[in-house]
C-alpha cells in the first residue's frame, strides 16, 4: 500500500464518530468577528504601526518622490541598486548616473545581488493595522530575492489607494498563487534572552515612502 | 545534532534537575512574564479577540472532521500548481523520502528553517546518517545546533540560554561549521545577531536545497505560508533551486479566507506582534521566481491515532504559538526538556502522549505535568481546552483503554503497579509540591467539577475507587477566601501570579 492510501485510510477510520453525510459546510464557522477596526485614518495607522516595528517612514508627494529616493540612497552611501523591470523610470529620475543601475535578471545569483547596496520597489498594497506591506511580484517588485538580499529596502506605497485597513481587507485582493512576502518591518529576533535586535537576514533597513497621487 | 529525546527521564525527575538549576530557572521566569505580558496587550487591541478564537477553532474542528477531504483537495491544488506530493504515515517513512529527495539533487548540504516537525521526526540525525549535513538558521536553532543541545521552547527554543553562555558557543563552535566568530566576539545580543548573520550568509548564497516546515498550508489553493522573524525563512524559501517541507497533515486549512482569522490570531499569540516581520506564500513554483522543484511531504506519525480520540482530537488544532507555555506555572519551573519530545509546556503534556501512545514512562507521566489550572486554555487562540484532555489522558493511564496506535486499535492495559503509574504520581506530586503550582492548582477542583470525571484521575483515584467523590463546593475554599478577602488580580483568568508568590 502507499503511504497515501496509509494515510488516508487512517484518516477515515479515525473519524469513524462522524456522521457519512455531515459535509464539510455542515461545521458551523460564524464569521462575527470584525472584517475592519476601522482605524481613523487608515494611512496614519499605516505610518505609526510602520514605524512602532522599526521601518523608517517617509512622505511625499509624486513630485518630489524622485528627489527622496536619491537622497536616501546618498544617505546610506548606495553605490548600486536593483531595479525591478516595471518600476516606473521617474522614481529613480534624480538619482545620478554613478549609482548603478542592477537589471532583474533571471540570471542573476544570489552572489551577484550580495554586492548590490540598495533596492527600490513598489507594492501590491498595504494593510494599515498591521504595519504591514504586501509584495506580490508584480512588474514593480520583481522577483522575490531582490528584495532580500540586498541590505536596503525602499518601498514605495501609493496612498491612499494601495492602502487596506486589516487583514480581512487585504485577503481578497491578492492573488495566492503569486508568490507572496509579507513585510512588518525589518527583520528581527529575540532568541537571545528576548532582547529585541532589528536586522538579522534580509534587508536590516527597510525605508517606506509614502506617496500621494 | 547529537541532542536526542529518546531515553530521556519521566517528567518528575528532569522536572526536579532543571529546577536545582538556577540560571535556568531565572531565564524561563523572565522570559516568560515579559511574552506574556506583552501578548495581553497585543490581544487587547481587537475587541473581537473572542470571536476570532471562536472562529478559529471552528475552522480547525471542521477541517479536522473532514481531514480526508481536505488532504485530498490539497494535494490536487499543490500538484495542479507545479509542487509534488509525498505522503509518510511515520518519522521513520518521512525521514526515508526526505533522504531520497536531498540525494536526488546530488546535494550533501541543505539550509533549514525552524520546523517543529522535522524536530520530531529527528530528520537531521537521520540526514547526517546519510552524510548529508543539515544547517538549523533561526538564531536560536543554531545556537542549540552549535552546543549540541536541544530545544526547549516553541517560540525561543534557546530560552535557557543566557548571552555569556551563547557568545562562548559562538566563539568555539561556529568555525567547525563553516564562517568562525568575529575576533573579540562581545555577548551584546547585537554582536551575536551579527555573528550569526555572518556565518549564515554565506550557507544561504550557497544553498541549493532548502528545508522547511509550514504554519499553513490552504486546501483550496495549495498555498503553503511559513510565518517568521529572522529572515532567515525567506532565505531558505526563495533561495534554493529545491525546496522540501515537511507539514504534520493538521496543517491544512481549508480556504485562502480562512487565512485572515489565522494571522490574526497567531502574531499576537505568539511574539505578542501585530504581526510578524515576515510572512511568506507560495503556490506550487512560480516560473523564474524562487525554488525550480517543491515538495511537500505530509507527516502523519500518530495524528491520525490522536484524531481517533474524540476528546483528544482538539490537540490538533494547535498553531504552536507557545502562548500556553508561557502562562503555565509547571513549564515556568520545570523547563522545557523536562517534557522529552519537540513539543513542550501544556501543549505538549497532551500531544506528546497521544502522538507516541502512553507506552513509556515518560509519555504516562506527562499529563500529570500540570496542576489543571486552566491559564493555558486561556490564552489559547484555538481554545484548546487542556486541562480536559489532561483529565482524559490521565484516565488513560489509570484506567487504560481502547486507543489507536498507528492506526489500529488496541486496548492499553491500566499503568496500575507499573513504573508508568510510580512515575505518574511523582510527576503529580511534584506539581502539587511547589507552592507556586499548587495555588495554581486550587482551580483544579473548580475545573474538575465542570469536566465531572468519574473518578479523580491520577493518585486520587484509589481514594475515589472506595468512595463517591464527594459533592464539592461550587468555589475551592481558596477560590473564595481570595475573593472576598484579596483584592481581584488585574489579569482575569490567569490566578498563577497574584498575591503570595
Ligand atoms: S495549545 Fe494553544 S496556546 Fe498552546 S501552542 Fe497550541 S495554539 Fe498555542
Amino acid at each position: 500500500m502507499s503511504g497515501r492510501d496509509v494515510v488516508l485510510g487512517r484518516v477515515r477510520r479515525a473519524l469513524a464518530d462522524v456522521p457519512r453525510d455531515e459535509s464539510p459546510d455542515d461545521v458551523p464557522v460564524a464569521r462575527d468577528y470584525a472584517t475592519t477596526h476601522s482605524p481613523a485614518d487608515a494611512v496614519e495607522t499605516l505610518a505609526e504601526n510602520l514605524a512602532d516595528y522599526r521601518a523608517l517612514v517617509h512622505r511625499a508627494d509624486a513630485a518630489a518622490l524622485p528627489g527622496l529616493i536619491a537622497r536616501l540612497l546618498a544617505e546610506r552611501g548606495s553605490r548600486s541598486v536593483v531595479t525591478p523591470p516595471g518600476l516606473p523610470p521617474e522614481w529613480l529620475s534624480g538619482t545620478p548616473e554613478d549609482v548603478r543601475r542592477v537589471a532583474d535578471a533571471a540570471d542573476a545569483t544570489p552572489h551577484d545581488l550580495d554586492a548590490v547596496d540598495s533596492v527600490v520597489t513598489g507594492c501590491a498594497l498595504a494593510i494599515a493595522e498591521t504595519g504591514t506591506i504586501v509584495l506580490d511580484g508584480g512588474p514593480d517588485q520583481g522577483r522575490r530575492r531582490i528584495t532580500l538580499v540586498p541590505d536596503h529596502h525602499i518601498c514605495v506605497v501609493r496612498v491612499p489607494d494601495q492602502v487596506v485597513d486589516s487583514v480581512p481587507r487585504a485577503l481578497p485582493l491578492l492573488v495566492p498563487d503569486r508568490p507572496l512576502t509579507w513585510i512588518s518591518g525589518p527583520s528581527a529576533t529575540s532568541d537571545i534572552e528576548l532582547d529585541r535586535v532589528e536586522g538579522v537576514h534580509g534587508p536590516r533597513t527597510l525605508e517606506v515612502v509614502l506617496v500621494r497621487a | 545534532m547529537v541532542g536526542t529525546y529518546l531515553g530521556m527521564p519521566a517528567f518528575p525527575e528532569a522536572a526536579r534537575d532543571a529546577v536545582r538549576d538556577e540560571r535556568l530557572r531565572s531565564n524561563l521566569t523572565h522570559a516568560t512574564h515579559t511574552i506574556r505580558d506583552k501578548r495581553a496587550k497585543a490581544v487587547a487591541e481587537l475587541p473581537d479577540w473572542g470571536r476570532l478564537r471562536a472562529a478559529g477553532a471552528a475552522i480547525k474542528d471542521r477541517t479536522l472532521r473532514h481531514l480526508d477531504h481536505y488532504l485530498e483537495r490539497l494535494e490536487e491544488s499543490v500538484t495542479a500548481a507545479g509542487g509534488q506530493v509525498h505522503w509518510a504515515a511515520d518519522a521513520r517513512e518521512a525521514n526515508r523520502i526526505v533522504t531520497r529527495l536531498v540525494r536526488e539533487t546530488g546535494e550533501e548540504e541543505v539550509v533549514k528553517v525552524k520546523s517543529m516537525a522535522t524536530q520530531e521526526i529527528g530528520l537531521n540525525a537521520a540526514l547526517t546518517a546519510a552524510g548529508i549535513r543539515a544547517n538549523e538558521t533561526d538564531l536560536a536553532e543554531l545556537i542549540v545546533q552549535l552546543g549540541d543541545d536541544l530545544p526547549s521552547h516553541i517560540l525561543v527554543p534557546a530560552i535557557h540560554r543566557n548571552r555569556g553562555e551563547i557568545r562562548d558557543i559562538f566563539a568555539e563552535r561556529m568555525a567547525d561549521w563553516g564562517r568562525p566568530a568575529p575576533e573579540g566576539l562581545t555577548d551584546s545580543p547585537r554582536d551575536l545577531a551579527e555573528a550569526a548573520r555572518l556565518h549564515l550568509r554565506q550557507k544561504f548564497l550557497n544553498a541549493k536545497v532548502g528545508v522547511s516546515g509550514a504554519n499553513f498550508m490552504v486546501a483550496e489553493t495549495g498555498t503553503m505560508v511559513v510565518v517568521e522573524s529572522e529572515g532567515n525563512g525567506r532565505m531558505c524559501l526563495t533561495l534554493p533551486e529545491t525546496l522540501i517541507s515537511v507539514v504534520g497533515i493538521e496543517k491544512v486549512v481549508p480556504t485562502w479566507r480562512d487565512l485572515e482569522v489565522f494571522l490574526q490570531l497567531l502574531p499576537r499569540s505568539s511574539t505578542a506582534e501585530r504581526m510578524n516581520p515576515y510572512t511568506s506564500m507560495w503556490t506550487g513554483t512560480t516560473e523564474g521566481d524562487g525554488p525550480r522543484t517543491f515538495h511537500l511531504v505530509l507527516l502523519d506519525n500518530g495524528r491520525t491515532d490522536t484524531l481517533a480520540d474524540t476528546v483528544g482530537r482538539q490537540a490538533l488544532r494547535c498553531i504552536r504559538c507557545s502562548a500556553c507555555l508561557n502562562v503555565c506555572p509547571v513549564y515556568e519551573r520545570a523547563g522545557g526538556h523536562a517534557y522529552g519530545s519537540a513539543y513542550p509546556g501544556p501543549i505538549g503534556a497532551i500531544l506528546t502522549p497521544q502522538l507516541r501512545g502512553v507506552a513509556s514512562e515518560l509519555d504516562a507521566s506527562l499529563p500529570y505535568a500540570s496542576s489543571l489550572c486552566g491559564a493555558c486554555y486561556e490564552v489559547c487562540p484555538v481554545a484548546i481546552d487542556i486541562p480536559e484532555a489532561l483529565v482524559h489522558l490521565r484516565e488513560r493511564v489509570v484506567e487504560g483503554g481502547e486507543v489507536t496506535v498507528r492506526g489500529t486499535r488496541t486496548t492499553v492495559r491500566p499503568a496500575r503497579g507499573h513504573a508508568a503509574e510510580r512515575a505518574a504520581m511523582r510527576a503529580s506530586r511534584w506539581a502539587l509540591d511547589h507552592p507556586g503550582v499548587l495555588r495554581a492548582g486550587q482551580r483544579v477542583a473548580g475545573r474538575a467539577r465542570r469536566l465531572a470525571p468519574r473518578r479523580l484521575p491520577g493518585p486520587g483515584r484509589a481514594w475515589t475507587d472506595t468512595r463517591d467523590i464527594p459533592a464539592l463546593p461550587a468555589e475551592s475554599f481558596r477560590d473564595w477566601w481570595r475573593r472576598t478577602r484579596e483584592k481581584p488580580t488585574r489579569e482575569s483568568g490567569n490566578g498563577t501570579k497574584g498575591a503570595g508568590r
